[in-house]
């Protein structure tokens, strides 16, 4: 009898396992106050670059204040779409992207000049959805980072408006300032500071679908029903630079034959060790997911 | 007391129950600092209750002399057996231990002080100090384990041997352990270069990057081959508590010391010219090694089905199964040898084969979760082995023996195998889908390693209370040699 009910409950435990994701759960909607379309100037000069703390240094830039917004990535679809930049084929929104230098060096890829996939439209993560003729954004996910979309689609937003993504030296110097500090608001992390697993926010559930984006600029030290953040702005005022989602980055082949692209900041999804400032990740160009979003610099 | 002294770091069991403690608690106490346990909160409780100071940049280095402090009390483990299960001069015996015993305590004592509770210099003197130690310990070992010294030649024509009487079995030790040692170098030139100026890295975070210097491809040689000797190791030691003999041995033997050289000469060459070929090389040198454990296997499993039906004159499969199976102390280790090629050889092979077509499509930390979760396995597997020898050694008997043996096998595998699915989780779920299926992986793996872990923390506690026992079991333990004891 006991037997039998430790192998009924490791069944239902298996089967509770399997039960489907509702990707569309109800998710509280705050606005953050945080306007998404400013930017914050980074002056010219050294600052310390990675975990060694190298001296390195930038040429004066501005970059976004948050990641760019699924609403302005909407916004930007529309526009593409009419004058042609872009066009939807199948179930993807594809764009020009002139290609990649290749050496043919082992497990290099080779990315041609051609149309690439910016986003996929048939993923059940993709919050911008296509009508026929109009991109729009599933209510709640406005001022949510855009996600599901590929380093092509990062480059082709920045690209569109005269802007460019950052290289991984602004991206860090953006995040930490002239200190050596390993987080963008300071030298400790606490649950409240950033959106990264198992951080109890209010748009986690780690029983069901886990950990989910939160608004941009969310860690802005204000409550929301309840919940207190902490105002977690990098030097230069930078919202989200560590968690939510990871970031893109502008740097192509930054080593002879490595094809992927660097993405920075850690996300949802990982471990605080990784919303470190130096922390490197990268995946190929075409890769996408509910993690990865990107902001502009200029 | 004095006696218990001796016991305790004269004695072979004694010392291997010294070791095995003092993993178990670093275990135990740093365990709590990532995964689940960090999630609930209970690494921050940890380390204000220690006094721990953690800087974020050091987490990388701090890890690693982590790593270092159990691998060494492991290392330390295999040379007692060694020199407690082959013949050697008592002078080589006694210093290879009390140089391996002062070693990995100053490692891991010094070592875990240094990284984890400020930055004490002289703390890391004597970290390097007992690493240093450990190094001499394995020359001296490698000394004592001369396979041409005639004292240690054999007639048993049993046994792998050459015509001239050379125990080809003691080759294959010394060879293990001269390969080590020089292997050893492969981590300390480049673990000197990269302390000198405090920066440090993980093999793992650097995998893609297609240009590597010499000094990163070295510690990533030393990484994969240390671990790789230890598995080695570990089988030979079984081997010879099994009293591995035969037309098995005889192919066998040859196999694990072809394996273990050309194994080390691809990983060496990997800050030769010969790069680009190393992994070929590797391959080569690791195949003929996993077909001579395959054949202790096989020999092993044959041995138990013959001595368990031994009565029956005409065995049926069932019997045969439970003849194999009846003790899981001694049908255990070779178990978990076949096991780990699902969790680390298989996953290996089959990321080698599929690299660029899935893996390389991925993000770089799905591939270091791959990387991290089969050699954290292997190291589990080889941890387990230690144990369910040690549960041998100790005397188990009857349903403890039942017990302990089967609890480390069946918690270990359904820890290990929910690792093995959570690294390849990829391949048939999505990311926005995957949360329940990590729950249950997560509880499946917290479920295994905590248990064994309680399982463990028993047998510790059975065993500081014996020691408190005049005329306890340590007593007779005093005694025992493990030669002795092969093949009971």
């Amino acid at each position: 009898m006991k037997r039998l009910f430790l192998t009924l409950s490791l069944l239902a435990a298996l089967l509770a396992s399997c039960a489907p994701v509702d990707l569309n759960a109800p998710l509280p909607v705050y606005d953050t106050g945080v306007d998404p379309t400013s930017w914050a100037q980074v002056p010219a000069g050294e600052f310390l670059f990675g975990q060694h703390e190298e001296v390195k240094s930038t040429d004066a830039y501005e970059i976004m204040v948050t990641d760019v917004t699924t609403q302005q990535y909407a916004d930007f679809l529309n526009a593409a779409l009419a004058d042609g930049t872009i066009k939807v084929e199948g179930n993807s929104v594809l764009g020009y992207y002139p290609g990649d230098p290749f050496h043919g060096i082992k497990h290099e890829l080779e990315i041609k000049a051609g149309d690439w996939q910016y986003i996929p439209l048939a993923d059940p993560s993709q919050r911008v959805k296509f009508d026929g003729t109009r991109f729009t954004v599933q209510e709640g996910y406005e001022n949510h980072p855009m996600t599901m979309v590929t380093w092509f689609g990062a480059w082709g937003y920045c690209q569109y408006y005269g802007w460019r993504l950052p290289s991984e030296l602004e991206w860090e110097k953006a995040a930490r300032g002239t200190d050596a500090r390993p987080f963008p608001w300071g030298w400790e992390i606490q649950r409240n500071n950033a959106n990264f697993y198992a951080s109890r926010d209010p748009f986690e559930d780690m029983r069901t679908f886990g950990s989910r984006s939160t608004p941009v600029g969310f860690y802005n030290g204000n409550a929301y029903d309840g919940y207190q953040t902490l105002d977690s702005r990098s030097p230069y005022g930078l919202y989200d630079m560590a968690g939510n989602v990871w970031q893109w980055i502008g740097d192509v082949q930054p080593m002879e034959g490595f094809s992927d692209r660097w993405l920075k900041g850690g996300s949802k999804d990982t471990y605080d060790m990784d919303l470190r400032i130096w922390v490197r990740n990268s995946a190929p160009p075409m890769y996408f997911s509910p993690g990865v979003g990107f902001r502009c610099v200029r | 007391m004095k006696e218990r002294f001796n016991y305790l770091f004269g004695s072979t069991k004694g010392l291997i129950l010294v070791a095995i403690a003092m993993i178990a608690i670093v275990t135990a106490i740093w365990g709590m600092l990532s995964g689940p346990m960090a999630e609930m909160g209970v690494r921050e409780v940890v380390i204000k209750l220690l006094g721990m100071k953690i800087e974020q940049s050091e987490r990388e280095g701090r890890i690693i002399i982590l790593y270092h402090s159990i691998a060494m009390a492991v290392v330390a483990i295999e040379t007692y057996m060694v020199t407690g299960l082959l013949k050697m001069k008592e002078f080589y015996k006694t210093a290879v231990r009390v140089l391996i015993t002062v070693g990995y305590m100053l490692a891991m004592i010094f070592g875990m002080g240094f990284a984890y509770f400020g930055h004490n210099w002289a703390f890391h003197g004597l970290y390097i100090t007992g690493l240093a130690l450990i190094f001499f310990a394995g020359v001296l070992l490698t000394i004592a384990l001369n396979p041409w010294d005639p004292a240690y030649f054999i007639t048993d024509t049993n046994y792998a041997r050459t015509k001239k009487g050379v125990d080809l079995e003691r080759a294959a030790f010394f060879t293990t352990a001269l390969t080590t040692v020089i292997s050893a170098l492969f981590g300390a030139i480049p673990g000197s270069y990269y302390g000198h100026g405090f920066e440090s890295f993980l093999a793992e975070n650097i995998i893609r990057y297609p240009e590597k210097t010499t000094m990163e491809y070295s510690i990533i040689g030393h990484l994969h081959i240390m671990l790789a000797l230890i598995g080695i190791m570990i089988t030979l030691i079984i081997g010879r508590w099994l009293d591995f003999k035969g037309a098995w041995h005889k192919i066998a033997m040859p196999l694990m010391i072809l394996g273990c050289i050309v194994l080390n000469l691809g990983v060496w060459g990997v800050v030769t010219p010969l790069e680009p070929i190393a992994h070929m090389i590797i391959y080569v040198g690791a195949t003929p090694s996993m077909l001579a454990a395959l054949f202790l296997l096989i020999w092993s499993w044959n041995k138990f089905i013959k001595e368990g039906t031994a009565h029956l004159a005409k065995p049926t499969f069932l019997q045969k199964l439970g003849a194999m199976v009846r003790d899981p102390l001694k049908f255990g280790p070779t178990w978990q040898m076949l096991f780990m090629n699902f969790t680390t050889s298989g996953i290996g092979i089959f990321m080698a084969i599929k690299l660029d077509d899935i893996f390389r499509l991925w993000p770089a930390r799905e591939e270091r979760i791959e990387l991290t979760g089969h050699w954290h396995a292997l190291s589990a597997i080889i941890a387990t082995i230690i144990l369910l020898y040690y549960g041998d050694m100790i005397g188990l008997k009857g349903k403890v023996r039942q017990l302990y043996g089967w609890g480390i096998i069946f918690l270990s595998d359904l820890a290990l195998g929910a690792v093995t699915i959570f690294e390849m989780k990829r391949l048939f779920i999505s990311e926005a889908e995957q949360q329940p299926l990590v729950n249950m992986l997560m509880y499946m793996i917290d479920f295994g390693l905590g248990f064994l872990l309680v399982l463990l923390a028993v047998v510790m506690v059975w065993r500081l209370i014996d020691l408190f026992k005049p005329k306890g079991r340590w007593t007779e333990e005093m005694t025992h040699e493990l030669a002795q004891e092969v093949a009971k």
